[in-house]
């Protein structure tokens, strides 16, 4: 969680000074879901992600020079410049790919639980995505899709309560969406998005049943975006006056509540804690460093990517 | 005694296309609407659930986005899926993940992965069925990067190209066309082809008129050419075949010959796949070569009609095409010059 908090306000930085242009959208405040989640991620399983991933991509094991390079658009990149901060790929440690149309990858991960039903060898696929994507056809198809063919996936929802600008009070008739598992007959539950230990507790309950053959579940976990829809501003870019609900959501800070509750309970001191923080500011700024170095990608990317031309072997 | 030849109709040797791949490839299934259905996508899929299981062939809920989506993502899986959408109205559902998605996702993530799929798509229009049953909208496809479109006007090549497509490393649109569905030949044995190498062949060849069609539209141009003939005119015909990515050169170099172009297309006429042929064409080819203007015949520029009298004039014909290209070899003074 500290390191995806430093690589985002590294970010952050960069978006505000001009540096990176490309839109990032950042999951500050929101790092607990993708670090709960990802614990039970193994070898085999696929992750698909949204326009918010960062914190997905370095909880899963991403590097930060990759994610770093990414967003500058450099051939070393991640996505090999060909992406930046919204298309994300890392398959050696199970990210299949995230992309910004709302909902998008939820069928896809469907599929990808379905070929892992195939293969029968317990893998399942992870779906995450935000509150505005529970409003898409995509989602509504998924989950019927996914429960009829019993396909291994869990549905995360990390619900934000915003959608870009949009609070969910103004979009939705609810502001929690699990009504939507109990549709689907998906059976689903809830958790403190801001609770590193709540999340793992509904994760592993979740992950085991699927792992068992169960089929999908869904989980929603209630959390709160620090900064604005896309780029560092706090929440003066759309003009949304949340500035009490964030100074409250700012107390029930993921980092700090995991790091009083080990204090509390012995296993982890302030020193130890200050040198988790000092260690990532070392990686994060070596590996910016690094990045900025590096080259972009050759111009005949353009075309050589689009095609493979290839062909399955015969077996 | 002498056996007579055994042939077989399009739908049928899509058919064999599947029972091909499903028999010697355990990566490919097939998911989509209808597929258990007797009757739904003609003959081209009949009994093949029965022959491979229905965990190979699955019919889906109500669903064009989410099961081209699950497709796509078992695609990225190491499967091969063929998505089947009985109309390509329908699939119009899903073009966020065949657009966006499916022809995106190598390029996008920086040539590292491949996305397998094959989307195929019927062509099944006429019949009074009216404006929301009777699109096939192959020029949108066709200009999408990323996205191999493929369409087939003979039996073999329906088989044939099916079975490239699916063993294409790219996402491919397939679409198959139920006016073609009586058309009947001998097979070939079948032969695994990498699809990036195949494109636009000449059915028949001669020097006065060069006819250029895909899908239905090339069935159409054998046959007027066998018509013009019958006049004193010959013509090359070329079947695109493979739309995108589309290679031109063929169709140059039959254009320097004959100096005549007739590009005929089942779809509308504005910025279509008729006005992107003689384009490629004409960028290439020297214009003092040129005997006549080139000329195309498409849809007009109108959703279908229901109406029988109506839907007669909408869709191009034998008889309107062989005008056309007397037309054009009698219009010599038409020229650039």
């Amino acid at each position: 969680m500290i390191l995806i908090r430093v690589v985002e306000e590294k970010i952050g930085d960069m978006v505000s000074q001009g540096v990176v242009k490309c839109p990032c959208h950042l999951a500050i405040g929101q790092e607990a879901p993708a670090v709960g989640v990802a614990g039970f991620v193994r070898q085999g399983d696929r992750v698909f992600g949204a326009h918010r991933s960062h914190g997905h991509y370095l909880a899963l094991g991403g590097s930060p020079h990759g994610l770093l390079a990414e967003v500058q658009g450099k051939d070393t990149g991640v996505s090999r410049g060909m992406g930046g901060s919204m298309h994300l790929i890392d398959i050696p440690n199970g990210l299949f790919g995230t992309v910004p149309i709302v909902g998008a990858t939820i069928p896809i991960a469907v599929g990808a639980g379905l070929a892992a039903k195939m293969d029968g060898r317990g893998e399942m696929a992870v779906s995450f995505f935000g509150d505005g994507a529970t409003e898409e056809g995509a989602f509504h198809e998924s989950m019927n899709l996914a429960a009829v063919l019993k396909a291994p996936v869990l549905f995360v929802c990390e619900n934000n309560f915003f959608s870009s600008h949009l609070h969910i009070n103004l979009r939705q008739p609810d502001s929690s969406v699990c009504r939507y598992a109990e549709a689907h007959r998906v059976a689903w539950a809830r958790a403190d998005g801001n609770d590193l230990v709540a999340v793992r507790a509904v994760t592993k309950e979740a992950v085991d049943a699927i792992r068992a053959g169960e089929g999908p579940r869904f989980l929603e976990l209630v959390t709160y975006r620090w900064r604005g829809h896309v780029g560092h501003r706090e929440d003066e870019d759309v003009g949304v006056k949340r500035k009490d609900d964030l100074t409250r959501w700012k107390l029930r800070d993921p980092i700090s509540r995991l790091a009083v509750a080990l204090d509390k309970l012995g296993t982890l001191n302030r020193q130890q804690l200050k040198s988790y923080w000092t260690d990532a500011h070392a990686v994060v700024e070596e590996a910016w460093a690094t990045a900025t170095h590096d080259g972009y990608p050759p111009a005949k990317a353009l075309l050589t990517r689009v095609y493979s031309g290839t062909m399955a072997q015969k077996r | 005694m002498k056996q007579a030849p055994v042939t077989t109709g399009y739908g049928a040797a899509i058919r064999d296309g599947f029972e091909y791949l499903l028999a010697s490839h355990p990566s490919v299934f097939t998911i989509g609407q209808g597929l258990w259905s007797p009757w739904y996508v003609g003959n081209s899929m009949t009994d093949l659930d029965s022959q491979f299981g229905r965990e190979r062939v699955i019919d889906t809920p109500v669903s064009e986005l989410g099961c081209t989506g699950a497709a796509l993502g078992a695609a990225l899986c190491g499967y091969r899926p063929i998505v089947i959408h009985p109309r390509v109205d329908f699939m119009l559902l899903a073009v966020d993940q065949i657009v966006t998605q499916a022809a995106k996702w190598r390029s996008m993530f920086g040539g590292q992965v491949s996305a397998p799929i094959t989307i195929r798509a019927i062509i099944n229009r006429g019949g009074e069925q009216g404006a929301q049953h009777s699109q096939s909208l192959q020029s949108w496809f066709a200009h999408i990067p990323g996205l191999r479109v493929v369409m087939p006007s003979t039996p073999t090549d329906a088989r044939d190209l099916l079975i490239a497509s699916v063993l294409s490393d790219d996402p491919v649109l397939y679409l198959d066309d139920r006016w073609l569905y009586g058309l009947e030949e001998e097979l070939p044995p079948i032969e695994e082809r990498n699809l990036a190498s195949e494109g636009p062949r000449l059915t028949r060849s001669g020097q006065d008129l060069t006819l250029v069609g895909c899908s239905y539209s090339a069935h159409l141009c054998r046959e007027a050419a066998a018509r013009l003939s019958a006049n004193g005119i010959e013509c090359d015909v070329i079947d695109i075949r493979v739309l995108n990515p589309l290679d031109a050169t063929l169709m140059i170099k039959s254009v320097r010959k004959t100096g005549r172009v007739l590009a005929v297309d089942g779809d509308w006429r504005s910025c279509g796949m008729a006005a992107e042929v003689i384009a490629s064409i004409v960028e290439a080819v020297d214009p003092r070569l040129m005997r006549a203007s080139p000329r195309r015949v498409t849809l007009p520029d109108a959703p279908a009609p229901t109406s029988n009298p109506l839907e007669r004039s909408y869709y191009p014909t034998v008889d309107y095409i062989v005008q056309r290209g007397l037309a054009l070899v009698g219009a010599q003074q038409e020229t650039f010059e």
